[in-house]
């Protein structure tokens, strides 16, 4: 990945970017390289420094140290308006003053193409948007799902290689955001762009991206699929950011062959299967998938390696993505439990008596 | 029960308006209608004999028969504009400067430092000027004593340093309007503007000027008012032969004791600056509800 010759497979090319203000480091040495059109999603908590990378990619910041390649060439001194990347803007900056046709013909009016080519390129990128009508419009007329539309056929109108979006859905409410969500998904895929996504959201990185990149401290986590993430967190980090989960402090008691029992802070005894990293008295994190439990109602000894048994303390119904929370019995503390969407967990309530269950691979543990 | 009768309540809310807006249309008619009207009434009699007066237009044909009257009607209409527009030209980048560019404390300051001047009257400001522009003043000491003149240079009493004062006194009321509306311009729509590849002339022309239309209408207004009205900064630095048409009003009041052709010249200047503005709001297509609040 960091071969010293440029590879012009990639459309986009990190190597050992920094950037600090003052004492505060905001982008620590990171490194990465995005195949040709894929869609590749920059995930991190607020203040994590990706706003700022997206800044360096589009050139309205420069790095302190490493070197920007795009399709195997160093842009460090190339300014923004000549980059050939673009960038949608968080709250998308169409100009207000320009008509919906003139706010897509801006960049090629710059380019001095000439006016028929335009107009031609306009109308056909409004019909590849779904907005075929819209031209003649003011941008305080679109709704904000065509701003949205309008503000990316701005930019791809310009055949940018590399697509910068910055939180470009922050601002709508969440049902359009879903909707957004697939149709991001799908314009890139008919475009065959590169887009760099970052957000905060991580259902909008998980849903949308071939890769995903979590960001935490100016630094990269881990650069995975979202598969790979969800399931294979590298660090503490992103099994905590990514996904939910139940967390325990502990220590690991016994290690051996078979695997491992870590006992935690609030006095339970959890059996895990991974034993490779770690040594007996070593303080760990572990966690634990609200989906991974398997729960059964009353009080029969369930199946797995790991056992307990609890009430429940409360239901917290969101429909498939309802919870309960589990009071333990053992060591009187609440879990979070995903709740079956079968029949017979339809009239369950405060006070029911449960059974939760969950085999040693499914918790990830991480050394403290 | 009171509160069960619309109408009693419609009626104490016309009364509290009527209250509220009092002072203001006391303001109006006893210190702006009435005066003009008065005015008009002035400028259109002629004297026939002591304390006798008949309607006439010859107020108004004097200035048309007079050259040195009209002339110096517009030349002075002529400076303000271009008075105007060259504190449009020094505002602007300082405005954007202040607004855009700087940030926190810095920004409040460089704000400050626009305003400090005008702690000091204006005739005081003047006076600096003078000091500064007069044969014997500091300029022309500096340029003596750098040797690039043998003898003393009278920089005051031409139209160079009348414009100097009046821009100098009018910047305020450019720079305030101009940071206000370029401060609501979004910093993302002139990255946006770069980032689809226009140069930075082309940002301020597609970007930064259209936004900021309202602020740079406005101010002009108020500059262009200040000025034409201005009597003395013309009065001061342009010396004897300044030929201001605040001027020829204050001869006509004070000097002559010709109220009717004071009153004439007083109305003129009133119809050309409200011409002025409504051929700028025209031409830069701005509405005026729009460019005042």
């Amino acid at each position: 990945m960091h071969a010293p010759s440029a590879d012009p497979q990639f459309d986009l090319e990190c190597r050992q970017v920094t950037k600090t203000f003052g004492d505060f480091t905001a982008v620590k040495e990171v490194s990465f390289a995005i195949p040709q059109g894929s869609f590749f999603s920059i995930l991190g908590p607020s203040g994590c420094g990706k706003t700022t990378l997206l800044r360096m990619l589009a050139g309205f910041q420069h790095p302190d140290q490493g070197d920007i390649l795009i399709k195997g060439n160093s842009v460090l001194s190339t300014p923004p308006n000549h980059r050939p990347v673009n960038m949608v803007f968080q709250h998308l900056a169409l100009f207000p003053n320009m008509s919906v046709a003139e706010n897509i013909a801006y960049g090629l009016k710059r380019r001095g193409v000439n006016k028929s080519e335009i107009t031609e390129r306009v109308n056909d990128m409004l019909f590849r948007v779904g907005l075929p009508d819209a031209g003649s419009k003011q941008v305080s007329q679109l709704s904000g799902g065509q701003k949205q539309r309008i503000a990316i056929a701005r930019c791809l109108v310009l055949n940018p290689d590399v697509l910068l979006l910055d939180e470009p859905l922050g601002a709508l409410d969440l049902k359009l955001r879903e909707q957004m969500k697939v149709e991001l998904k799908h314009l890139q895929e008919k475009f065959g762009a590169t887009f760099i996504y970052i957000t905060h959201d991580q259902s909008e990185a998980l849903v949308m991206s071939d890769q995903v990149a979590v960001m935490n401290t100016g630094r990269f986590e881990q650069i995975g699929t979202p598969q790979q993430l969800y399931y294979e967190p590298a660090t503490r980090f992103v099994a905590g950011f990514v996904g939910e989960s139940n967390r325990w402090q502990g220590m690991v008691q016994q290690c051996g062959e078979q695997g491992m029992v870590v006992q935690t802070e609030t006095g339970l005894n959890l059996h895990l299967a991974d034993s490779q990293s770690f040594s007996a008295g070593q303080s760990v994190e572990c966690f634990l998938r609200p989906e991974s439990i398997s729960i059964a109602l009353g009080n029969m000894s369930a199946a797995g390696e790991n056992t307990l048994q609890g009430t429940i303390d409360t239901v917290l119904f969101d429909g498939a993505r309802s919870q309960l929370q589990v009071n333990i019995d053992q060591s009187n503390e609440a879990l979070n439990v995903a709740l079956p969407q079968t029949a017979e967990f339809r009239g369950v309530r405060k006070g029911d008596v449960v059974s939760l269950s969950w085999s040693a691979n499914q918790i990830q543990c991480f050394g403290v | 029960m009171t509160v069960t009768n619309p109408a009693a309540f419609q009626n104490g809310g016309k009364l509290a308006l009527l209250l509220l807006i009092s002072p203001l249309l006391l303001w109006l008619s006893l210190f702006i209608l009435l005066p003009h009207v008065d005015m008009v009434m002035i400028s259109l009699r002629e004297r026939v004999a002591a304390r006798e007066y008949a309607f006439s237009w010859s107020n108004y044909s004097e200035f048309f028969n007079e050259p040195l009257y009209w002339r110096t009607f517009l030349r002075t209409a002529m400076m303000s504009i271009i008075a105007t527009l060259l504190t449009l030209l020094i505002a602007f980048p300082v405005a954007f400067y202040i607004a855009k560019i700087v940030r926190g404390r810095f920004q409040v300051l460089l704000f400050t430092m626009c305003l400090i001047p005008f702690w000091v009257s204006e005739l005081v400001r003047t006076y600096g000027w003078m000091i500064l522009l007069r044969e014997t003043g500091i300029f022309s000491g500096l340029l003596q004593s750098m040797g690039l003149v043998d003898q003393p240079v009278e920089m005051l009493y031409n139209d160079v340093a009348i414009m100097v004062g009046l821009v100098y006194t009018s910047m305020l009321f450019m720079v305030v309007p101009l940071v206000t509306t370029l401060e609501g311009l979004d910093d993302s729509l002139i990255e946006a503007a770069y980032d689809l590849g226009a140069s930075h002339w082309r940002v301020i022309r597609d970007v930064v000027i259209p936004h900021a239309m309202p602020g740079i209408v406005s101010g002009c207004i108020v500059v262009f008012m200040l000025t034409l009205g201005n009597y003395l900064t013309p009065t001061l630095l342009g010396g004897k032969d300044s030929l201001w048409f605040t001027e020829q009003i204050y001869t006509q009041f004070i000097t002559r004791f010709n109220w009717e052709q004071g009153s004439a010249f007083g109305m003129l200047l009133l119809i050309l600056s409200s011409f002025i503005v409504w051929a700028g709001l025209k031409l830069s297509r701005q509405s005026f509800t729009r460019v005042m609040t």
